[in-house]
């Protein structure tokens, strides 16, 4: 193969993949759990529940969370993140140690000071209100909680254990973040601005408040009696979706430096396409126009016909709404012949803004092991929804290309495909 | 293929005012606005009046955003009609750069008064009860950071793509620099680019006062500053730029305010030898400077970038060509965090149409991390 792609630019590679999940820590184990059709949903127990409409969520157990003060959502996001680049920086042999040889392309969800942060500065304020003055005096000169909840200190704190180059990047596109981390990679080993790039998709904000956000817009489940059961993506009697939380890290090369430096190709990015939607804060035009502009403008930058995706990894969020649109999306896009699609989010819940780096990763081993990962949960077939959706158990199958799916709220839409090492 | 960038729309909002002649009068001697006394003793420079009606006619769209989102889907109006580019937005690529949004300070405080005095085993329940039933539904999205993009995608329906990026004055200057660089490689022929703060917010205060660098009592300028220990005061503004490769304004005859040159991002650790000016030194390498060449300073008032900028800037004067003078627009609008390199470069592309300097180069230093250069010239 070439390792110029039908445009011209540098064919990327990915050389090394790295997961944590509500399945497990690695690649072996989150992997292992999916194509069994494992459940990582959970009872909530890392904090109380009580007045909580929604009590679970997929939840990583850290080794620092048993001491009983479990990390906050930064900490846990660059945690989990660092575990995942760890794994896949060690997976590709590239660079020296702490020296990776390309920028970080890093999707996360926004931060702030949270709640016990905000309370432990409420019980120093005396001889004062509690109100913002007195907080902002206690906070005063803590340069630990200001660097722990700028948005960029995620990044650099990474940047600095990985030794990436230049300036960290951080993007946010809600429900699509994921995915448009590996898609600013990408470009920037297209554009030939870099040889490698270090793309990682990261989620921590299991927390009330974040759950509570969710909650009052009506979109998780409340399926808390058995929360093995409740995510529920294509399913009839789909009601939300389930929170998660976690992080994939991709390395991403230049097929050409990938070979020049022996290193083993674990598959490629061979396309991107991204649309944003102007309907509605949270919902997606019911033309479904931004959804099929962002499918099709992947397979069109990946050089093919819709013919040429052999599965899709959907979005598959388990809401009304959503499984409804890319239903429709699915049908625009590849008519009567849709390929087999399945949802990633039935067992791992929806891991924000990790999701479109998680499943990408994914992806990449339904290629390697010829394996379709099931949709679980699968009891009563929807019929406004006439796909072949891999119901409950994992099937054999030949897959050459991906097509990943990332939409989000905000009317942010990117479709990835991934390939097949040549 | 490498394409020469066009600057051929800003919106530009601050506290001065809207519009590109307010910010010109401005740069050619002008006072800035300060509020002294609602964020006592923290000096901001606060939102101006606007009349978003213009911008934002669905009044349902305005009670749907916060200040911030309003602020910035306002100025990304102003740059779409300034470039004359409206009947262009389906197409358009959006590159915002974003920080948080305004959280309900009424509600946190009354929480923590509440809390505070409770055993944490009876708080977490507590916690729960509070915002489960006093958060407001839709202050999620009005606070959620890619919900500037999703309003302005709504709002002005910029739909080619919705990109927001994170990481204070950084994400500021990475939005340019990448919306810059699609351009170039002919991956598309116009974007979108730019940021919004708006500083008058206890709760961003609060994150700017734990890292001891937020300068409290009347305000004095970035330089009068310094011998003082030196601070950051925070200042609200929006600015959004509209780029295009020049093939493509000049096949719709739109004229250029400014060129847009080299665009150079880099985050040094600040520790050691890795220090931010020699950053801003290694990103200055190989600069096409002109005689003359002004520059528009991003210096944020903290004592130890500021002086790293003027040491970068003393480096590149012995280094040549002749020097032109250095603005820090701090003065003028404050510092606005994520907006402060688009609008840097706002302020600059004016300059440059004004025929005021041959060249200007934009500088950031940001108050912890990130350093940033970018040229504007004429077209």
């Amino acid at each position: 193969m070439s390792t110029r792609d039908h445009l011209g630019r540098p064919v990327v590679a990915v050389t090394g993949i790295g997961l944590v999940t509500p399945l497990g820590l690695g690649v072996a184990e989150s992997w292992a759990g999916l194509l069994a059709g494992r459940s990582g949903i959970r009872r909530i127990t890392r904090f109380p529940t009580e007045h909580l409409k929604t009590t679970i969520a997929g939840q990583v157990d850290l080794p620092e969370d048993a001491a009983g003060e479990p990390l906050l959502s930064p900490a846990r996001v660059e945690r989990m993140a660092a575990m995942a680049a760890e794994e896949a920086i060690a997976g590709a042999g590239i660079g020296e140690a702490g020296r990776f040889p390309g920028p970080l392309c890093l999707g996360m969800p926004p931060v702030e000071v949270e709640w016990p942060h905000r309370l432990a500065l409420a019980r120093q304020v005396e001889g004062a209100p509690i109100r913002y003055p007195a907080l902002i005096e206690a906070a005063t000169g803590r340069t630990a909680l200001f660097e722990g909840c700028l948005f960029g200190g995620v990044g650099e704190r990474l940047a600095d254990r990985f030794g990436t180059r230049g300036a960290p990047v951080a993007i946010t596109t809600a429900c699509a973040t994921g995915a448009s981390a590996i898609q600013l990679g990408v470009e920037a080993i297209r554009r030939g601005e870099a040889e490698a790039a270090l793309c990682i998709g990261a989620e921590g904000s299991v927390q009330p408040e974040s759950l509570i956000r969710f909650s009052l817009l009506s979109a998780l489940s409340t399926r808390n009696e058995d929360p093995a059961k409740a995510s529920r993506p294509f399913e009839k009697t789909r009601e939300g979706f389930v929170m998660s939380e976690g992080a994939a890290a991709l390395v991403l090369e230049s097929l050409e430096s990938a070979r020049a430096r022996g290193a083993t190709v674990l598959g490629l990015v061979l396309g991107c396409g991204e649309r944003a939607d102007s309907f509605h804060r949270t919902r997606s035009n019911p033309d479904g126009g931004a959804i099929i502009g962002a499918m099709r403008a992947a397979i069109a930058d990946a050089g093919l016909e819709p013919e040429g995706i052999d599965y899709v990894n959907a979005h598959g969020t388990g809401t009304p709404e959503n499984d409804k649109m890319e239903t429709l999306g699915m049908r625009a896009v590849f008519g009567e012949a849709c390929p087999p699609i399945s949802s990633n989010k039935s067992m791992i819940g929806h891991t924000l803004s990790a999701a479109g780096a998680i499943e990408a990763v994914f992806s990449l081993l339904t290629i390697r092991d010829g394996r379709l990962p099931p949709t679980i949960n699968h009891e009563t077939p929807d019929p406004a929804i006439p796909l072949d959706v891999v119901p409950n158990a994992a099937r054999e199958a030949t897959v050459r290309r991906v097509l990943s799916n990332s939409f989000g709220f905000g009317g942010q839409n990117v479709c990835l495909v991934l390939g097949a090492a040549p | 293929m490498t394409e020469s960038i066009w600057i051929t729309g800003i919106g530009l909002a601050s506290s001065l005012g809207e519009g590109p002649e307010v910010h010109r009068a401005a740069l050619a001697g002008g006072r800035p606005v300060v509020d002294d006394v609602s964020f006592a003793p923290y000096p901001v420079h606060p939102m101006p009046a606007l009349d978003l009606d213009r911008q934002i006619p669905k009044r349902g769209d305005q009670r749907q955003m916060e200040p911030w989102q309003r602020l910035g889907t306002h100025a990304a109006g102003l740059a779409l009609d300034h470039a004359g580019a409206r009947a262009l937005v389906a197409d358009m690529h959006l590159v915002v750069a974003a920080g948080g949004g305004e959280r309900d300070t009424a509600l946190d405080e009354a929480i923590c008064a509440e809390l505070a005095a409770l055993p944490p085993a009876e708080a977490g329940p507590c916690l729960n009860e509070r915002l489960a039933s006093g958060l407001r539904p839709t202050l999620f999205l009005a606070q959620l950071s890619n919900l500037l993009a999703g309003n302005i995608s709504i709002v002005h329906g910029v739909t080619g793509s919705s990109r927001t990026l994170m990481g204070e004055e950084e994400a500021g200057a990475d939005a340019v620099r990448i919306a810059a660089a699609r351009l170039a490689e002919g991956r598309s022929g116009i974007a979108l680019v730019g940021g919004a703060y708006a500083a008058g917010r206890w709760d961003m205060l609060l994150l700017y006062a734990a890292s001891g660098q937020l300068w409290r009592g009347p305000w004095t300028p970035v330089a009068a500053r310094q011998a003082a220990g030196g601070g950051l005061v925070t200042g609200t503004a929006a600015a959004f730029l509209v780029l295009e490769t020049e093939s493509h304004a000049r096949a719709r005859g739109a004229a250029a305010i400014a060129r847009l040159g080299p665009v150079r991002t880099g985050a040094a650790r600040r520790r050691g030898t890795d220090t931010a000016e020699a950053s801003a030194a290694a990103l200055a390498a190989g600069l096409p400077l002109r005689p003359g060449y002004a520059v528009m300073s991003g210096a944020t008032g903290i004592t130890a970038p500021t002086a790293a900028e003027a040491a970068f800037l003393a480096g590149l004067r012995a280094a040549g060509p002749e020097q032109g003078p250095v603005r820090h627009t701090a003065d003028l609008i404050g510092h606005a965090i994520e907006a402060a390199f688009p609008a840097n470069l706002a302020l600059a592309a004016l300059a440059v149409q004004a025929g005021a300097a041959p060249q200007v180069l934009v500088t950031g230093f940001g108050a912890w991390r990130g350093e940033a250069l970018a040229l504007v010239e004429p077209a």
